[in-house]
């Protein structure tokens, strides 16, 4: 009898410890990203623009993201993971196949790498950092992507040289008012617009 | 008593007949032309500790443990693997856009930085996998030079 229960106590204990071994998240934290251009970028610090073709096809993807972007700039994690599965969504209803031939490979890779991004950062709610980690390089893959989608509205891209140990992070805004979302209220104002992304 | 005694009959009955449904098993002898190791050409010190510390839970070839084949930890163990392999799987590595190489590279160096990975229910239980401050800093200085 002893020696029964002895048995499914270690059977459930081992049974617990590998429970717990699988909830550890594999999260992907992202650091130092958009190395060569953001730092290249940031030296040079010049306000230069870009103007794409005038599309609603990424509309969905935009809103999320800015709404995402938004719930970072206000310290909010719980939103910041709501918008993200939403954005997660509009990558799922994104129809490829309505874009230019030449350009579907690269837009499905973006796509592919953005949705990853979007899906860590709506299973991240309550860890902040790391959904600004997955922010900092879906923020890159959001430019690409437009640049080849257009856009429905001027879009200005902002850098942030202190993020990520000072290798610096960008993201896009609607507005050219800093509103930092890497830190939220600890350093609202931090960065400059670099690119303004205009609509023809 | 007695109800205790048949519950633990019953239990050991169940758990005797999980054996007869083993996990699948992640084992490969090839490695392919994708491996992140043959796709960089990984110098042999960087790659010993990939494959102690990484490649049982990110690649398609797993080193069990023995207890592996006992369920349910068998099962545990395989769903673990297959979520490992979802996000990061270095047998195929060599497969992936150059856009998801250059993103997994930047979560691997940040996983590793802030001590997220190898994880430390992993690690508690095989402390060879653990990596020291200097394989820490080794590793992530070589990734650090696979991105552009």
């Amino acid at each position: 009898m002893k020696k029964t229960i002895i048995l499914l106590s270690l059977a459930l204990v081992s049974w617990g410890a590998f429970a717990q071994h699988d909830h550890s998240k594999m999260g992907h934290s992202t650091e130092g990203h958009s190395n060569m251009d953001s730092k290249m970028e940031n030296k040079t610090m010049v306000q230069s623009s870009v103007n794409v073709e005038r599309s609603k096809s990424a509309t969905a993807i935009i809103d999320n993201y800015l709404a995402l972007k938004d719930a970072l700039v206000a310290d909010n994690s719980t939103k910041a993971a709501s918008s993200g599965e939403k954005l997660f969504d509009a990558f799922e209803k994104f129809d490829i196949s309505a874009q230019a031939k030449s350009q579907q490979k690269e837009l499905a890779e973006i796509i592919e790498v953005a949705s990853e991004h979007a899906e860590h950062i709506s299973e991240n709610s309550g860890s902040i950092d790391h959904q600004r980690e997955h922010f900092e390089m879906l923020s890159k893959d959001i430019r690409d992507l437009t640049l080849i989608t257009g856009s429905d509205r001027t879009l200005y891209q902002a850098f942030c040289p202190m993020y990520n140990n000072k290798e610096g992070g960008v993201w896009l805004s609607a507005s050219s008012e800093i509103k930092n979302p890497f830190y939220g209220n600890k350093m609202l104002k931090c960065g400059s617009v670099q690119q303004e992304i205009t609509v023809k | 008593m007695k109800l205790l005694k048949i519950i633990g009959l019953v239990l050991l009955v169940v758990l005797v007949g999980l054996q007869f449904f083993p996990a699948r098993s992640n084992q490969n002898t090839i490695v392919p032309s994708t491996d992140f190791v043959k796709t960089y050409k990984v110098p042999e010190q960087v790659a010993q500790m990939l494959y102690t510390s990484c490649y049982n839970c990110h690649s398609n070839n797993t080193d069990y443990p023995w207890y592996s084949r006992v369920q349910p930890v068998g099962w545990f163990l395989e769903n673990h693997i297959s979520k490992g392999k979802e996000e990061l799987n270095f047998s195929e590595f060599g497969s992936y856009s150059g856009r998801r190489q250059q993103s997994k590279l930047t979560s691997m160096i940040s996983q590793v930085e802030d001590d997220k990975m190898p994880l430390a229910s992993y690690t508690f239980i095989h402390s060879d996998a653990r990596l020291s401050a200097v394989n820490k800093k080794n590793l992530v200085d070589y990734l650090k030079t696979l991105k552009n």
